[in-house]
């Protein structure tokens, strides 16, 4: 019996080696087909001479950015364009976050309104808005609507504000620390602080867009807090407002923080049609410096990488907020 | 690899192919008679092999035909001209020319589905070239972003797309293209209101400026700018219509693109005549029909097939008279020129791989260099552009023809 024991089974059927074994081996195949395809790839990009190089980086992009937050100009190199195109990207995506959230949390919100007006324009924005692809929007948004508006003397004029088709010009400290206000000089607008039309309507388009969506998750969130919850609410005493802000919201981010992740990262990545609308966006530099330097791949990489990166710093972030939001288990 | 198979036991028909292998170009096989053939004989009997002997015969059989094959294509090539791009678009019996698609006089999309311009002639000419049909095309809009990708990528054959010829693009570390003969000499312009007050570049400082992204208008506007010392704003549009549209809707005082390129595109706004080309001409633009560096043969084809129409003009040769030119070269032994033009004698069109007659075939389909820009941008046009730097060397002008010969 002892040498019945004391003999192992043969390697075939030993239970730890073999599916390490067949991991092993189609692991071992990926690799050898990715190899294989990068091979390829190196292969036929230096036949065709096209092979990655990037010293292009470092000479003058030799053309203009019309709106950065970076001082940019054309004797710049070219990473030092693309910089300021990134900035520009996430000057907007930072912007529509917030204006996303506040539009989205308003909306689901309404659609619980008891006022049956409010509960069906809540509605309706929602359908309409997301069922209409993002690029008509923000042409729409652009050519329609904030190029639709006078210029000059005859723009909209309010204490402060002014919104014509060359922008919304906002008053502001200027040098010297003097508030001050715009002011029409020789039939353009000056201030301080100044949105062109082109920043405006992908901002706006994006909000809107991306708002209908995110209220679709707050709606679907507070929807997931169970009835008794707002009747238990109700019976203290609380109004509505206040048992959504205290009973109800902080039980529904838990569902809310995971579909808001998507709806973020969408929001970025849908800011690269930025072009639509005449926005100098990192992809808009990007393009430019793919055609004056023909360096097609290199430029893809490099955008791959920066909404990659981007992407991934929202969903960490996101992730972050969402362990903090759920319930604790006692 | 060697085969010898027996139909009847032993030896009886003996093949020595070499097949191309991996990694070797194709058709680097042409060798001349008695290369390839020279075969040992080494008999052996299979015969009580009979499985093997039917493989065997098979593979032969293959193997004959695969060789077969090999010499028909060397014998018709002639020699070792081979391209890719030439049996590509033969056997596909169609042309994929890249083009514009929304630019009155050189690429347009009429109402009736039919593209019509100075670029698209370009390209019915080299399909009349290659294919003999000046229909046998397919014409792709591309905007000005996507077009060098769509050629470096293969999705068209060829560029012809009011494209400015530079040393980057040409350069096989910038785009790499080669470019054609330039079918127009154009320059950059600036189109403003005409109520805007705008006389010149120096006016425009400080404000915002219309440009199409991807452009060499893009760069010139900024060099230009900058000798001014004059800060301005950029509004760069992916696509022409955008571009057009922005301005039209006044959210730029002008809009900035080769001369031609404004006319041709004033004369689709709603009232042409309130909008003005400045004086000023801020660089160069060659336009030029492109082909990528990949394949010089298909690059030369479409180059020659080019300079053929200038070439005809210059000899007098028109869609009209081509037939008649054609009949007189033949019946005329000492018109030598003419003769090898019309591909009569010598062998012009082989050495190109096109066909013998091409260019007759060329000019019927949309006669000569003249007769193109008198129909699509010059006087037969809406555009009415003065022939200026376009005319033939002959009368001041840079369109020249290296010698046929």
């Amino acid at each position: 019996m002892a040498s019945h024991l004391g003999k192992s089974p043969p390697w075939w059927q030993n239970r730890r080696l073999v599916p390490w074994l067949v991991q092993g081996s189609v692991g071992l195949l990926l690799l050898v087909v990715i190899a294989f395809l990068l091979g390829n790839l190196v292969r036929n990009l230096s036949a065709a001479g096209l092979l990655l190089s990037w010293r292009w980086l470092g000479q003058p992009a030799s053309f203009d950015i019309a709106e950065t937050l970076l001082p940019f100009n054309a004797s710049e190199p070219y990473w030092r364009g693309l910089l300021a195109g990134l900035v520009n990207t996430l000057r907007v995506v930072g912007l529509g976050f917030v204006g996303a959230t506040l539009v989205g949390t308003l909306v689901g919100s309404a659609s619980f309104s008891r006022n049956g007006l409010v509960k069906r324009l809540a509605r309706i924005y929602v359908e309409l808005i997301r069922n209409i692809p993002l690029l008509l929007q923000l042409v729409f948004w652009y050519f329609v609507v904030f190029l639709a508006l006078p210029n000059g003397a005859a723009a909209i004029q309010l204490p402060g504000i002014v919104l014509a088709k060359s922008g919304l010009f906002l008053p502001g400290f200027e040098a010297g620390f003097q508030w001050s206000g715009p002011t029409l000089v020789d039939g353009v607008w000056q201030a301080p602080l100044r949105f062109t039309p082109e920043f405006g309507a992908l901002l706006t388009g994006l909000v809107v867009y991306t708002g209908a969506f995110i209220a679709e998750v707050v709606r679907g969130g507070i929807a997931a807090v169970p009835k008794g919850q707002w009747e238990a609410a109700t019976s203290l005493g609380l109004g509505p407002l206040l048992s959504l802000r205290r009973i109800i919201i902080p039980q529904a981010l838990r569902v809310i923080v995971p579909g808001l992740n998507t709806q973020y990262i969408s929001l970025a990545k849908n800011s690269s049609l930025a072009v639509a609308c005449g926005y100098t966006d990192l992809y808009s530099v990007a393009e430019t410096s793919l055609n004056q330097t023909g360096r097609a791949i290199e430029v893809i990489v490099i955008l791959l990488a920066a909404y990659l990166a981007i992407d991934l710093v929202i969903s960490l972030v996101m992730n972050g907020l969402n362990r903090l939001v759920q319930i604790k288990e006692r | 690899m060697t085969l010898e198979a027996a139909a009847g036991g032993t030896v009886a028909t003996r093949v020595q192919s070499r097949s191309p292998s991996v990694g070797e170009p194709v058709g680097g096989n042409c060798h001349g008679p008695g290369g390839p053939i020279a075969g040992k004989v080494r008999p052996i009997s299979i015969a009580s092999m009979p499985f093997l002997r039917k493989l065997l015969a098979k593979l032969s059989f293959a193997s004959t035909l695969a060789l077969a094959l090999l010499l028909a294509s060397c014998a018709s090539e002639d020699g070792g001209l081979q391209s890719q791009k030439i049996d590509l678009i033969k056997g596909r019996g169609k042309l994929i020319c890249g083009v514009d698609g929304k630019l009155p006089g050189f690429s347009f999309l009429g109402s009736d589905g039919a593209y019509s311009g100075l670029d698209v002639d370009v390209c019915k000419a080299v399909a009349a070239s290659l294919l003999g049909d000046s229909a046998k095309v397919d014409y792709r809009d591309l905007n000005s972003s996507e077009r060098f990708a769509a050629l470096a990528s293969g999705e068209v054959d060829l560029l012809s797309r009011n494209t400015t010829a530079t040393l980057t693009r040409d350069a096989a570390g910038g785009n790499g293209l080669s470019f054609a003969p330039t079918t127009f000499y154009d320059g950059q312009g600036v189109m403003v209101a005409a109520g805007s007050g705008v006389k010149s570049l120096q006016d425009l400082a400080g404000k915002p400026i219309c440009v199409e992204s991807g452009t060499t208008t893009e760069l010139n506007l900024a060099d230009r700018m900058r000798e001014l010392k004059a800060t301005y704003t950029p509004l760069k549009f992916q696509t022409g219509d955008q571009t057009y549209a922005a301005y039209l809707q006044g959210r730029c005082l002008a809009v900035t693109s080769d001369r031609s390129q404004l006319a041709a595109k004033r004369t689709s706004f709603p009232d042409p005549s309130v909008h003005l080309l400045l004086d000023e001409v801020l660089s160069k633009e060659p336009l030029t029909p492109a082909t990528t560096n990949a394949d010089p043969v298909w690059s030369d084809a479409v180059r020659w097939s080019v300079y053929a129409l200038m070439q005809a003009e210059e000899l007098g040769i028109t869609k009209a008279n081509v037939a008649a030119k054609l009949a007189q070269a033949q019946a005329n032994p000492n018109q030598a020129d003419l003769r090898r033009f019309l591909g009569v004698e010598g062998d012009f069109g082989k050495t190109l791989g096109l066909p013998a007659d091409f260019v007759v075939k060329a000019i019927a389909a949309v006669g000569n260099y003249g007769e193109i820009f008198d129909r699509n941008v010059g006087p037969g046009s809406k555009l009415k552009l003065d022939r200026g730097l376009n005319r033939q060397w002959s009368q001041g002008g840079l369109i020249y023809s290296p010698p046929f010969r």
